[in-house]
């Protein structure tokens, strides 16, 4: 199973971004494997509008089954809902903390957005 | 013929600008208030609304027995507005743009269209003004719209006055189509200048005759008239810096009553106005 974490950087040393529609990267984390790959959100970091839409659209490309985030819009959690991607929020530094958590069973499943459209 | 006063930047005085041209026309004239997320030109006119009428534009409706999940329409929209993983499309009504593309790429014919509502157009007359606005319902974010329908009420053969939104994006850019002048405000500062390199920009885009009104003249320094200069811009019209017409402003006074001095630089605009136009289009 993939999980994926918004980032600024290309490591799991690298800070969680607590923004999700508007985060530069995400790090797209196989838990099988080990390994991780990053994927580019810099489109939708400087889009007008729809941002976490569009973000919430390349989380579930990656093949990602959840996300871990600081945060997540309401338009952006709809279509994860939609396509069956859990959603966990994580205050961690970085994103290595918030995957250790989310090994551990720290993080919890979350069932609604937890901020309002526009939230920076 | 058709004026439209911009700015690329907020509280530079184009309502200023705005009513008091149209008050001095002394003819009758059409002053539509462009700026929907925050009509204000009526402030300075103090008319009652003669008649207001709801706008909407079509938003998707999907028929979930017709639709076999192809995701055709969310692969159209560019606005994000229709979002499919395999799954039956999720519709974002505050997103779409009312373009209807999506129900004619729809190999299955499942979408339908629905009303929504995104504000209203209210009209008025105060002596020889024929007020018209638009007023965006909160929370909606597509002006352009709404300002289509302000400018639907245009009538022709009589003058017009086009208060557009400040900036330089979308809104602005559906207020200046089909207008024959635009009107510049800015002021004489580093911001003003800022914003008026970008509205120029602008125009030089969509190939409009235009010139620059600088209000709060005086303030500030000398850049914005080297710039006017530079590109050969012409000034129609400083504003001084007077603090009785930001008075008059906040009392919703026309300047051009409360200061009678002044009418004689708001009719110099309109001749100068009238001169740019016939020279810059000869």
């Amino acid at each position: 199973m993939k999980i994926a974490f918004t980032t600024s950087g290309n490591e799991l040393t690298a800070p969680l971004d607590p923004r999700f529609g508007r985060a530069s990267k995400f790090l797209i984390y196989d838990l099988e494997n080990e390994t991780f790959e990053m994927v580019d959100n810099q489109q939708n970091l400087n889009a007008a509008q729809g941002a976490g839409i569009q973000s919430a659209g390349t989380v579930t490309n990656s093949g990602a089954e959840a996300l871990v985030s600081g945060h997540c819009g309401p338009k952006a959690f709809r279509v994860l809902m939609a396509a069956g991607v859990k959603v966990f929020y994580s205050e961690a530094g970085t994103v290595g903390e918030a995957l250790d958590a989310y090994k551990q069973g720290k993080l919890t499943e979350s069932n609604a957005a937890d901020v309002e459209g526009h939230w920076e | 013929m058709i004026i439209t006063v911009a700015s690329g930047k907020g509280g530079t005085g184009k309502t200023t600008v705005s009513v008091n041209l149209a008050h001095m026309l002394g003819s009758k004239v059409q002053l539509l208030d462009c700026d929907v997320e925050e009509p204000n030109a009526h402030l300075f006119l103090q008319s009652e609304p003669k008649e207001q009428t709801v706008v909407t534009i079509p938003v998707p409706q999907i028929n979930e027995g017709l639709c076999e999940c192809c995701g055709e329409c969310a692969k159209f929209c560019e606005y994000h507005a229709i979002v499919s993983f395999g799954t039956t499309p999720l519709i974002f009504p505050e997103m779409c743009h009312g373009c209807g593309g999506c129900s004619i790429v729809c190999p299955k014919k499942a979408i339908g269209e629905i009303d929504k509502r995104i504000g209203t157009v209210e009209t008025s007359e105060v002596e020889n003004i024929l007020l018209v606005q638009g007023r965006l319902d909160i929370g909606m974010a597509m002006a352009p719209p709404l300002i289509r329908a302000v400018k639907n009420r245009l009538q022709q053969g009589l003058p017009a006055i086009l208060d557009a939104p400040p900036g330089t994006s979308c809104p602005v850019i559906a207020t200046l189509q089909d207008t024959d002048f635009a009107i510049l405000v800015t002021e004489p500062t580093p911001f003003g200048l800022n914003d008026l390199k970008l509205a120029v920009a602008m125009m030089q885009e969509i190939d409009i005759p235009f010139g620059v009104v600088v209000n709060r003249f005086g303030v500030g320094d000398n850049r914005v008239h080297e710039f006017c200069k530079e590109q050969q811009i012409p000034v129609l019209l400083e504003i001084p810096d007077d603090r009785r017409i930001a008075e008059a402003y906040s009392r919703g006074e026309l300047i051009v009553d409360a200061l009678p001095e002044y009418r004689e630089l708001f009719q110099g605009l309109i001749e100068k106005t009238m001169h740019q136009f016939n020279t810059q289009t000869a």
